[in-house]
């Protein structure tokens, strides 16, 4: 183990200290806060695999939430369906229509599949808004409950935070061995040489839909925890913007970097409560570290903080490619 | 004794210029062909037309007497043709070892297998002794972008082989790579085709790279075969002599 891995390991001991003794310190709102931060985090998650680590951009994050957090709203309050059986409905609807949508991502270029993308989320922002009979429209749907585990209930704040970082645990374990595993070798060589990697085996094609489908997937769980969490939901936070702050947390937080979207989600949630008080010049400061970090560190923070972990870092030479077509 | 590939008539045009122009020829098993020829004459193209890189424009590719013409290159793969680029194609954010068990893992088990299964596909001592087979042990945990262009062609070289193909298309290998190394590859294929019993097609600019590690030679210019034999008729050919030297 090098000093750079031991610096991780304790960093992620006393974060996960932090996170386990917060109830002990914070108010419902703060653990409002830090409920949402996680839920984002999962979001982000998905956005990290389809982008960061098979590299197609997507601008539909937000709309795989909003479809996950609808499913979840519907189906518990108006057809009385216990909250596992929508994380299911919600994981195969978005799984499946992120493979759909991956297609173009096999024909187009990055440019393109942006816009299909985001004519996308416009589609799905609209029915959320304009068919009543089924989200409620601009009035929304409310009620929605919050799990019961083992006759336990996980209504009051400090529980369903609990609930959400267990949620998060799980899925980011999950993440790893998936990123660790061959699958996770081959979703690289897509995004770094898809002719080689093509050539010597890699179905290309597949990856790259698994990688959409299951970014989209892991949008829909972060939607069904959203819907629990807030219980009340309008298509307001699904529109385009949710996608494109998604993107940039993704961006910020280091892309294809498995950290990456737990600090991406910091900045993006945390940082504008704690930096409340300093009224807009958040969103100021915000888009200055967008632009500053693009221009000088295009892997985000996370691999910002590696320039200082690693202090000698040869720069990878950029692979030349064949043109083939 | 029937042929391990086959092209028949293969054409391939881009717009107004005819790259490749009814090319036939014919590789048995356990050879080393090599295809030599002026500048774009067309072996490239030849190359990305057999392997499902372009779809030929007319024409036939046969691997052990099947149709294989426009097949993609992932299932030709899966099929044991395997092949080098001329540019360098390696994973440079990958180390050599993950380049090479990269290289491999898609012949191993299923979707399932490369999910759930071992992060190596169970390929970690093919890796080790294909590392030492092209003598990169000191290597093997840099990143793939650290190494220098001659080792760089090695592990390229070397990706080729992990999957145990029967036949491999290499473009150009030789191509930049400074003496000493020039030397170390060529006893390196030539091993590996005792060895493995590897069938290869081997794009060559270097004449005395060829000469060496050949035992049949192809001539191609304008898109066309205009010599084929061993290596020492065809260095006599005067046709050859005169498209090389007319260029
Ligand atoms: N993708 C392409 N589009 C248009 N012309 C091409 C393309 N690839 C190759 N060519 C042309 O085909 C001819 C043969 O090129 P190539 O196969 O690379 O030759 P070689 O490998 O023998 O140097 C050249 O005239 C080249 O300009
Ligand atoms: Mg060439």
């Amino acid at each position: 183990m090098n000093a750079r891995n031991i610096a991780i390991a304790a960093l992620s001991a006393v974060v996960i200290a932090a996170l386990l003794a917060a109830p002990y310190a914070l108010k419902s709102y703060g653990l409002y806060i830090l409920s949402l931060w996680a839920v984002t985090t999962i979001g982000a998650i998905g956005l990290n695999l389809t982008l960061g680590y098979a590299g197609q951009i997507s601008l539909a994050q937000g709309a795989f939430v909003g479809i996950g957090a609808y499913c979840t709203a519907i189906l518990t309050t108006k057809y009385g369906y216990p909250l596992p059986f929508t994380y299911l409905v919600a994981f195969v609807s978005c799984f499946s229509i992120g493979w759909v949508l991956g297609y173009p991502a096999l024909r187009v270029e990055h440019h393109y599949l942006a816009f299909v993308t985001l004519a996308f989320t416009t589609l799905v922002y609209l029915i959320f808004r304009n068919e009543e009979w089924l989200t409620g429209g601009v009035s929304g749907i409310g009620g929605i409950p919050r799990p019961v585990m083992f006759g336990y209930s996980l209504r009051a704040p400090a529980e369903f935070y609990y609930f959400c970082l267990a949620n998060l645990a799980a899925i980011s374990l999950a993440f790893w061995g998936l990123i660790r595993s061959p699958w996770g070798r081959a979703f690289v060589a897509v995004r770094e040489n898809p002719v080689r990697a093509l050539s010597l085996g890699v179905d290309t094609r597949r990856y790259t839909l698994i990688a959409f489908a299951l970014g989209a997937g892991l949008g829909g769980i972060s939607g069904v925890l959203l819907a629990q969490l807030v219980q009340f939901i309008d298509p307001s936070p699904f529109s385009l913007t949710a996608s494109l702050n998604l993107l940039l947390m993704v961006v910020v937080g280091g892309s294809g970097y498995f950290f990456g979207p737990f600090v991406g989600a910091i900045v993006a949630v945390l940082l504008p409560e704690w930096l409340r008080f300093s009224g807009g010049l958040y969103l100021i400061c915000y888009a200055i570290l967008v632009m500053v970090l693009m221009a000088f560190c295009p892997t985000g923070l996370i691999g910002l903080a590696g320039r200082f972990l690693k202090p000698v870092s040869k720069p990878a030479p950029v692979p030349a490619r064949e043109q083939t077509t | 004794m029937s042929a391990l590939l086959s092209v028949r008539d293969l054409r391939k045009s881009f717009g107004g210029i005819v790259a490749v122009d009814g090319v036939s020829f014919e590789v048995h098993d356990g050879e080393i062909l090599g295809i030599i020829g002026p500048n774009g004459s067309g072996k490239s193209t030849l190359f990305n037309c057999i392997l499902g890189q372009l779809q030929p424009s007319q024409g036939e590719v046969r691997f052990e007497g099947q149709d294989i013409t426009g097949m993609r290159p992932c299932d030709l793969n899966r099929r044991g043709v395997s092949r080098t680029f001329q540019l360098l194609q390696i994973f440079p954010q990958l180390s050599v070892r993950e380049n090479l068990i990269l290289a491999g893992q898609e012949h191993q088990g299923t979707m399932t297998t490369r999910l759930f299964g071992p992060r190596d596909a169970g390929l970690a001592s093919a890796a080790e002794k294909m590392i030492d087979f092209f003598r990169l042990r000191h290597l093997a945990d840099e990143l793939a972008s650290s190494l220098s262009y001659g080792q760089q062609k090695l592990l390229d070289a070397a990706m080729a082989f992990m999957s145990g193909p029967r036949l491999v298309l290499l473009d150009e290998p030789a191509g930049g790579v400074n003496l000493t190394m020039l030397e170390s590859l060529r006893e390196r294929l030539r091993a590996i085709n005792a060895e493995q019993r590897a069938t290869f097609i081997v794009i060559e600019h270097n004449m005395e790279f060829v000469m060496a590690l050949c035992t049949r030679i192809v001539v191609l210019a304008e898109g066309r075969i205009i010599a084929q034999g061993d290596p020492a008729s065809v260095r006599a050919d005067e046709k050859v002599i005169e498209a090389y030297l007319g260029h």
